[in-house]
């Protein structure tokens, strides 16, 4: 498991990005459930810590799919895979993340670099 | 649906969504099933990205969707409520959501001259791409967004370009005269030449492009031509159908038009603004994707829905390696303030103020701040 934040630094609405490769956010809703997920969009290099988050819903803040933070699956294009959920354990006020083990979908130009190739 | 890109495909989603069972029919005039217009200009013009990554359908999709594509609406039938096509056949609805989109002004006098182009549809954008590709100095008539993409990814790809734009600054209108010009000076960061307040008098060329006149007398040498001034809407199939046109079709802030039964969606369709108390056609991506949901709400309730505010109206543009993030409306500013980062540096966020209240916002390489702004908006007006 990897430590991310103290739950009492990430305040409802708000969004905790762990720079790790490929980078995973957690989410913090208005309703004070903890989520996280891959930061980045699937369609392109945009962190969704960023995005416009409403109920269990993350917007990615450039083109506007959404993406439900309790499964990953998108709502809609330009995005059409969905994100890696991770599970999230909080103990005594800490938030751990423990990664996935299935393969990222990340944008064409994040996995050519992670695959050695040009970005 | 009539119209089968990313407005009349979002409708024929939320109709789904909404519970409708029936049967369900998207026309289109272009041969393709739905892809995504954004890359055209940008990565799908440079070839970093193919054609199979500008496919809006997701794997597995299934609207149960009769698709008429290659098919051109040229009339509707008000009274049997038909769409009529251009090979003769004929649609009959019970309810008809108008999508048929924009379609790229061109220049006139440049038909039938090789190098000319413009950019709005999958096959324009694979006959520039192949162009560019050879090489040739390149022109770009306007100075706008689609202009300003192309000549960024031209320049990305080596090509010598010149934009010429009739205006005194680039963007004014979308961005205001101060944004508008730090917008534009791009352009002269990464060594492309922008000429402004001059117009284009003509082509020189006899089958193929050779120069673009200018107005003062000044000619600029080109092999390569792309004309970005603007669009009109896709709507003179309708005329003489009962559908209201006025800058496209007059709607309601719901979509509906003034016939019942028929909404519209998308560039083709003049909104009105509750927030501006007036009408607005909007040719936004994120338009035509959103709006369709309460369109749809609309025609399934038989008009008996009470419009809500939409989001202020997002667009984004990428430009020479800068994010360009825009939301609400920058025509009833009477101030704008850099609130984050350095106009020479490129990466400011900037808000703009109607008597003190924030009306719009721009961001460039600042998306963490823009969506914090975007969010304030929504909540504010």
């Amino acid at each position: 498991m990897i430590p991310a934040c103290r739950l009492a630094d990430l305040p409802r609405g708000e969004a905790f990005r762990l720079d790790i490769d490929p980078p995973v956010s957690v989410f913090h809703t208005d309703d004070g459930e903890v989520f996280a997920i891959d930061d980045t969009c699937t369609h392109q290099d945009a962190s969704l810590a960023d995005g416009w988050l409403e109920g269990r819903e993350v917007e990615c803040p450039l083109h506007a799919s959404k993406f439900a933070l309790e499964t990953g699956a998108v709502d809609a294009p330009p995005a059409r895979l969905p994100v890696r959920t991770h599970e999230v354990v909080i103990e005594d006020g800490m938030v751990y993340v423990r990664l996935s083990t299935d393969a990222p979908n990340l944008p064409p130009c994040i996995a050519a670099r992670l695959a050695g190739g040009i970005a | 649906m009539v119209g089968a890109s990313l407005a009349g495909l979002s409708a024929a989603r939320c109709l789904r969504k909404q519970g409708y069972d029936g049967r369900l029919v998207l026309i289109g005039d272009e041969p393709h099933r739905p892809y995504d217009r954004p890359p055209l200009s940008k990565e799908f013009l440079a070839g970093t990205i193919g054609e199979a990554d500008l496919v809006l359908e997701t794997d597995g999709e299934d609207l149960r969707a009769e698709w008429l594509l290659g098919a051109r609406a040229t009339g509707l039938d008000p009274a049997r409520r038909a769409v009529r096509l251009a090979d003769g056949r004929e649609v009959r609805a019970d309810g008809v959501v108008i999508a048929t989109g924009a379609a790229a002004r061109s220049l006139p006098g440049s038909e039938g001259l090789a190098g000319v182009h413009t950019l709005r549809t999958l096959d324009d954008a694979r006959a520039l791409r192949d162009e560019l590709a050879r090489g040739g100095r390149l022109v770009v008539i306007g100075g706008g967004f689609i202009g300003a993409e192309v000549a960024s990814t031209a320049c990305a790809l080596g090509r010598d370009v010149t934009v010429i734009e009739a205006a005194p600054t680039p963007l004014a209108g979308p961005l205001g005269e101060t944004m508008g010009a730090v917008v534009s000076g791009l352009h002269a960061d990464h060594g492309v030449r922008l000429l402004c307040g001059v117009g284009v008098k003509g082509l020189s060329g006899e089958r193929q492009v050779e120069a673009v006149l200018l107005e003062d007398g000044r000619t600029v040498p080109a092999e390569i031509v792309v004309v970005g001034v603007g669009a009109r809407p896709c709507v003179e199939w309708l005329e003489g159908s009962g559908v209201q046109l006025d800058n496209g079709v007059k709607c309601g802030a719901d979509g509906r038009t003034s016939l019942a039964g028929v909404v519209a969606v998308g560039d083709c369709a003049n909104w009105y603004d509750p927030r501006a108390g007036t009408h607005r056609r909007v040719e936004h991506w994120t338009g035509a994707r959103e709006r369709p949901d309460a369109a749809v709400a609309t025609l399934l309730a038989g008009g008996a829905l009470e419009p809500g505010v939409p989001r202020p109206p997002y667009f984004w543009s990428d430009q020479y390696g800068v994010k360009i993030q825009f939301a609400g409306h920058a025509a009833g500013a009477d101030s704008v303030t850099v609130e984050e980062g350095v106009v020479d540096d490129r990466n400011v966020l900037a808000v703009y103020r109607r008597a003190g209240v924030p009306v719009a916002v721009l961001g460039m390489n600042q998306p963490r701040l823009f969506m914090r702004w975007r969010k304030k908006l929504a909540a504010s007006l």
